[in-house]
């Protein structure tokens, strides 16, 4: 399509607005109102007892949440597409399930598997507590997680192909070795962002997570629920904008790390698949 | 020595090896040649244990190598696309073998050095595939299969992607890589013409089955049948008799060429002369036969053409020298 020069300044106009608008303006609102105070009152803000609690539960899913995500991301993203079995677009689309499954419905399902009521509750009779407690927490963010990894690394794996993997075979290199050496480096751009997505979305899950939580600050809160509570429960406007940015510090070091990670070795010789973005 | 006996595989219905006993000595350049389909890679990719076959067995060296999977075969691999690891450097590639070997690094570096000098890859070591030309890394991927000394070299339509310059070029760069390494090659290509230059010996596959094994000489001057005369060079059809088309005599006397039919005992044939085309040192008669409609061409040299004065709409009697009955399973070889 060819365009008039004031036509592709109108459309870059329409574009930056509609950015500025929904995105900018609203994230700089918050870091106006977190630092505008001072640095100190932020500190002492994300230093109560309640804030570290939330900061740890929250990296601790996080933790507990990206290597499952990994593991089971790359392999479910191999049986997807190296796979020939019937019911393959079947797990395809359960895979996308997270993505149609409204958070809020993820928690309420979960009780209902896990709860002392549920199919699995007698768990809680053995002493191991689900709902309401971390592994609620952990399960919950893995079910809303989980398309992340699979679905940036599927792409990439369905255009490098085998005959790498095929190739180093042939030169003697075993299964793991040719993972290890071949299709994990292949694949690592897509895993990259798959990870920087799951991060995002497991500090900022709300729905999933406050379902299956206690809520009790300094116990169950993680850094998402912290923001709310605060602004809700104790109306303390000021927290919640604090909380918020340190959620968004930690999002973009992520986004940060992971970049100069990938910049290190030689990935970049070769072009990566372009983003695709997920709701 | 490699040894493929009554392989069958079958994808679904398709039958794409079907009973096929194959011998490949050792040291030579063996070229599978074969229309699209009709099972050359799949043979290929047998032998080198990246597919298993239904029945039948491979022998390496006499070693029964046909429930062993490719690493422990012995072999070097090419493929059409390359292959390369896009996210190592050449030298990286060419040592991948050797690294999963746990040799000694001065071994590796010594070797690589030497692989690199031999396909004229010194100066790119620290490139990535992605700065490569197509040729230079094709070079690359036959050094790496190279560098682990396999007994046998695989090429699957290696130059199959690449420019018709660049092509010609690898290809007698490969014969003489062959004439100085002696490795038992294997080499699968759909180009008769490939095949006639590089190889020493050919099998011409066709739907799954070896239609004949030999010399590119015996294959282009004593075709089993048909198929194999057609794929190996142009044919002229002649009602029922095939000719390659500079095997066709032309003269304007019909007397003349009926004493020589008659002597030879291959019939002539009266042909009108539909276009005339000078390609520099040869001229391609493109012929009619009138009374069947069939339209089949002659190949004469300059001089040839210039003795005979030739103009379109002419009638010559046209007289193979040499032919391959068209019809019927069995070879008729006259000439």
């Amino acid at each position: 399509m060819i365009l008039t020069t004031p036509a592709k300044l109108a459309l870059r106009v329409v574009a930056l607005v509609y950015l500025a608008v929904l995105l900018a303006f609203p994230i700089l609102t918050i870091l106006w109102r977190t630092f505008a105070p001072g640095l100190d009152v932020f500190w002492a803000s994300i230093r109560t007892p309640a804030a570290i609690s939330a900061l740890n539960l929250s990296l601790l899913i996080v933790a507990i949440v990206v290597p499952l995500n990994v593991v089971f991301g790359v392999v479910t993203a191999l049986v997807l597409v190296r796979g020939r079995f019937p019911g393959r677009r079947l797990l395809s689309g359960v895979v996308d399930l997270p993505f149609a499954v409204s958070p809020i419905v993820v928690g309420v399902a979960l009780i209902m598997l896990w709860g002392s009521q549920g199919w699995f509750g007698g768990l809680e009779t053995l002493g191991i507590r689900v709902i309401f407690s971390v592994p609620g927490m952990v399960i919950a963010t893995i079910f809303v997680t989980l398309p992340f990894v699979v679905r940036e690394v599927e792409p990439v794996l369905r255009e490098i192909g085998t005959e790498q993997e095929q190739a180093a075979t042939t030169l003697g290199a075993s299964g793991w070795q040719t993972f290890s050496r071949i299709t994990l480096p292949a694949i690592r751009w897509g895993l990259t962002y798959g990870i920087v997505l799951t991060v995002a979305r497991a500090l900022g899950e709300f729905g999933a997570v406050i379902m299956v939580s206690s809520g009790f600050p300094g116990v169950s809160q993680t850094l998402t629920l912290l923001v709310h509570s605060r602004y809700i429960d104790d109306h303390n406007t000021y927290g919640a904008y604090a909380a918020a940015t340190l959620l968004m510090m930690i999002a973009i070091v992520t986004l940060l790390l992971m970049t100069l990670l990938d910049r290190k070795r030689p990935a970049a010789h070769f072009a990566p698949t372009p983003a695709r973005s997920h709701s | 020595m490699i040894r493929v006996t009554h392989a069958h595989k079958a994808y679904g219905t398709f039958a794409a090896l079907d009973d096929v006993s194959l011998d490949i000595p050792s040291g030579s350049l063996t070229a599978l040649l074969g229309p699209s389909g009709s099972g050359k890679s799949t043979l290929l990719r047998a032998i080198a244990g990246l597919e298993h076959l239904d029945e039948g067995a491979v022998l390496i060296a006499g070693e029964d190598v046909t429930h062993l999977p490719p690493q422990k075969r012995g072999i070097g691999f090419v493929f059409q696309h390359y292959a390369a690891f896009k996210h190592m450097t050449v030298r990286d590639n060419v040592a991948f073998g050797l690294v999963i070997r746990k040799r000694p690094k001065s071994e590796i570096n010594r070797r690589v050095d030497e692989l690199l000098e031999v396909v004229g890859l010194a100066g790119f070591q620290h490139r990535y595939p992605a700065q490569l030309s197509g040729g230079q890394r094709q070079r690359m991927a036959l050094a790496r299969a190279l560098a682990v000394d396999p007994q046998v070299l695989l090429l699957d339509e290696p130059f199959g992607a690449l420019d018709a310059k660049v092509r010609d070029d690898l290809r007698r760069w490969l014969r003489r890589l062959h004439d100085e390494v002696h490795v038992t090659t294997v080499l699968v290509t759909h180009d008769q013409e490939e095949a006639l230059d590089v190889a020493d010996r050919i099998a011409v596959l066709n739907a799954g089955r070896i239609e004949q094994v030999g010399s590119p000489e015996e294959l282009y001057e004593n075709p089993a049948n048909p198929f194999v005369m057609s794929f190996l060079g142009s044919v002229s059809r002649l009602g029922d008799t095939l000719a390659r088309p500079h095997d066709l005599r032309l003269e304007r006397d019909a007397s003349r060429a009926h004493a020589e039919a008659d002597a030879s005992g291959v019939p002539v044939t009266e042909a009108e002369v539909d276009r005339l085309v000078r390609l520099g040192f040869e001229v391609r008669v493109e012929l009619r036969q009138p009374e069947a409609d069939e339209s089949f061409f002659a190949q004469l040299t300059r001089d040839e053409a210039a003795d005979l004065d030739l103009r379109v709409g002419d009638t010559v009697w046209v007289r193979p020298t040499r032919t391959l009955a068209g019809t019927g399973d069995v070879p008729a070889l006259a000439g």
